[in-house]
């Protein structure tokens, strides 16, 4: 036993991007009943993480299932479905996407064969079309062989504003949320009805820092509002899913913005520059959130930018 | 000089976009190609550092904004000064990014603007002075990380508030040096966005010139492509010698013209 258990470890390290390796260490937990997730790391993507740093994962009903991101890579893709096929045989009727970002789409095309419906906010087809030529140069370096695979499939059924979406998994309706302009422009919740569980995509990021990639009045806004939410579990786009944590979370994040905010619209007022900001602005901040240095610099100009216009 | 250096462009660009469009780092460097492009085969003095510096952030946080700073070290004088400061970014799908035309009473130059930069490149600054040589600084730009893209976060937004005008200042005093900034909400479309309701990639619709005049006198004149982010934003330093107005013309590739003014 111990020598099997040796040589497969000497196999794994051989072969860590063989799908047959990784999967015995892709796990995924079950938030509440017949919802499973899988926890991405707080790491940049790479080839040896093969992109699998968001919270993607499924919902079981009696008739189908529903997949809510896809991963950061085809081959987690491949990963998160041989994932659903442990736990169950029904199939896969909906595909959900709730924002653009690579590590949340970029294994879609692992789903293709199953021919689900693919699902977004209304302002989902622009945007991948805006970005997949910058995105698939960027990340064929980035992920190495791990991209190999990985297509842009936009959805064909979508939500907007004001006009929520019901998808019925066979005794288990989910809701589909359009937002205004948030962390993106086009930025979609899942809410199951069943087990009061909401999956937030990236409105909220817990441990890792938070990208703005929308508005920072808009997601400041957002987070005000999703404080009222009754539930029982919410999964973010990154971090741990919890029935009690998340309210912290949100109140980390909500207090992150705020702090941006007030302070570059000082600076602003006294017609100082961008780069003085991301030299000044949030500096409090740097020991409370993974990855600071990479994203922190990025969140003050792209909000200062913005701030301009108020 | 621009008009033959827009005609240059034209066949460069269809030369240039198969080799940088294939890879995120270009293995050839473009630079000789592109100056005799621009240049022709006129000489450049490199590392003109005791006459400008240029400033850029180390790696392109937003790839969609990046800011880019240049100042003079010899005050602009009659008889000799700086009379364009031509922006080059060499990996970008335009590389010729801004031609700004500067007025010899500008005292020392201090410019800056925001750039798309969406992979590793060199920026470069090239001073063009009144005796028509040429002097180029340069700084190296590492590419952003992750879901960074050039692409813009809020279309909608952009294009509702196209046109607005800000004219930003500090308490100016007549013969003191000023900082001020001239802003237009602009979507600066390049050619790479897509319209999610007709379906089809927006033809590129940016802004080309910003006219900056004191007094009805030109104080820089700025040429301006698809390397600029939206909302294009000019930032510089002039001393006003009297009391009066400042004013802002601002002209896009399709002939719409906005204006702003300010009086001092």
């Amino acid at each position: 036993m111990n020598k099997l258990s040796l040589s497969l470890l000497g196999l794994c390290s051989l072969l860590t991007l063989s799908s047959a390796c990784t999967s015995n260490e892709y796990s995924v937990s079950e938030v509440s009943s017949g919802i499973y997730y899988h926890q991405g790391v707080h790491e940049e993507p790479s080839e040896a993480n093969i992109g699998a740093i968001a919270n993607v994962g499924f919902i079981i009903g009696e008739r189908c299932v529903a997949v809510i991101d896809t991963g950061g890579s085809y081959l987690e893709g491949t990963l998160l479905k041989q994932a659903i096929r442990t736990k169950t045989d029904l199939p896969i009727c909906y595909v959900i996407n709730t924002h653009v970002h690579p590590d949340h789409i970029f294994g879609n095309a692992a789903f293709k064969e199953d021919k689900p419906i693919f699902v977004g906010h209304e302002k989902l087809p622009a945007a991948i079309a805006a970005r997949e030529g910058f995105f698939a140069k960027t990340f064929k370096q980035t992920l190495g062989n791990a991209y190999a695979g990985t297509e842009f499939i936009s959805p064909t059924l979508t939500a907007s504003l004001g006009k929520a979406i019901t998808l019925d998994l066979g005794n288990r309706k989910l809701t589909l949320t359009a937002y205004s302009t948030s962390h993106t422009d086009h930025d979609l919740t899942v809410f199951d009805n069943k087990t009061k569980t909401l999956w937030t995509g990236d409105l909220l990021f817990m441990g890792r820092i938070p990208v703005m990639d929308g508005s920072i009045n808009g997601w400041i806004k957002t987070m005000t509002e999703m404080q009222t939410l009754e539930l029982n579990f919410l999964v973010p786009g990154h971090g741990e899913a919890s029935s009690d944590k998340w309210q912290q979370g949100l109140a980390k994040q909500l207090h992150y913005f705020t702090i941006l905010r007030d302070e570059i619209r000082i600076i602003i007022e006294d017609l100082g520059t961008i780069d003085q900001a991301s030299k000044q602005v949030g500096i409090l901040e740097q020991n409370s959130w993974e990855l600071f240095q990479h994203y922190h610099r990025r969140n003050v100009t792209a909000s200062f930018v913005q701030l301009e216009w108020e | 000089m621009f008009n033959r250096i827009l005609s240059l462009l034209i066949v460069s660009l269809t030369f240039f976009n198969i080799s940088t469009a294939s890879a995120v780092t270009p293995s050839e460097p473009l630079w000789p190609t592109l100056k005799v492009a621009y240049f022709g085969d006129k000489e450049i003095s490199e590392n003109a550092n005791d006459l400008l510096v240029i400033e850029a952030p180390k790696r392109a946080e937003d790839a969609a904004i990046v800011p880019i700073s240049v100042t003079s070290l010899v005050e602009q004088t009659a008889d000799k000064y700086i009379t364009n400061i031509h922006i080059i970014i060499d990996n970008n799908p335009e590389p010729y990014s801004a031609n700004f035309h500067l007025s010899p009473e500008l005292g020392l130059i201090d410019i800056s603007t925001r750039m798309r930069v969406d992979q590793y490149t060199f920026v470069r600054a090239i001073a063009e002075m009144n005796d028509g040589s040429l002097h180029m600084v340069s700084r190296f730009v590492k590419a952003s990380g992750g879901c960074s893209a050039p692409a813009g976060k809020d279309a909608a937004a952009a294009l509702a508030r196209l046109g607005k005008m800000q004219i930003r200042m500090r308490k100016p005093t007549v013969g003191q040096p000023v900082q001020a900034q001239v802003i237009v909400s602009h979507p600066n479309y390049n050619g790479l966005q897509f319209d999610q309701k007709s379906r089809l990639y927006i033809d590129a619709h940016y802004v080309k010139n910003i006219d900056i005049q004191y007094n009805n006198k030109p104080l820089i004149s700025v040429d301006t492509g698809i390397s600029v982010s939206e909302d294009p934003s000019i930032r510089f330093t002039f001393t006003p010698s009297e009391a009066g107005s400042l004013s802002a013309n601002v002209t896009d590739s399709e002939g719409q013209k906005f204006t702003h003014s300010k009086d001092i």
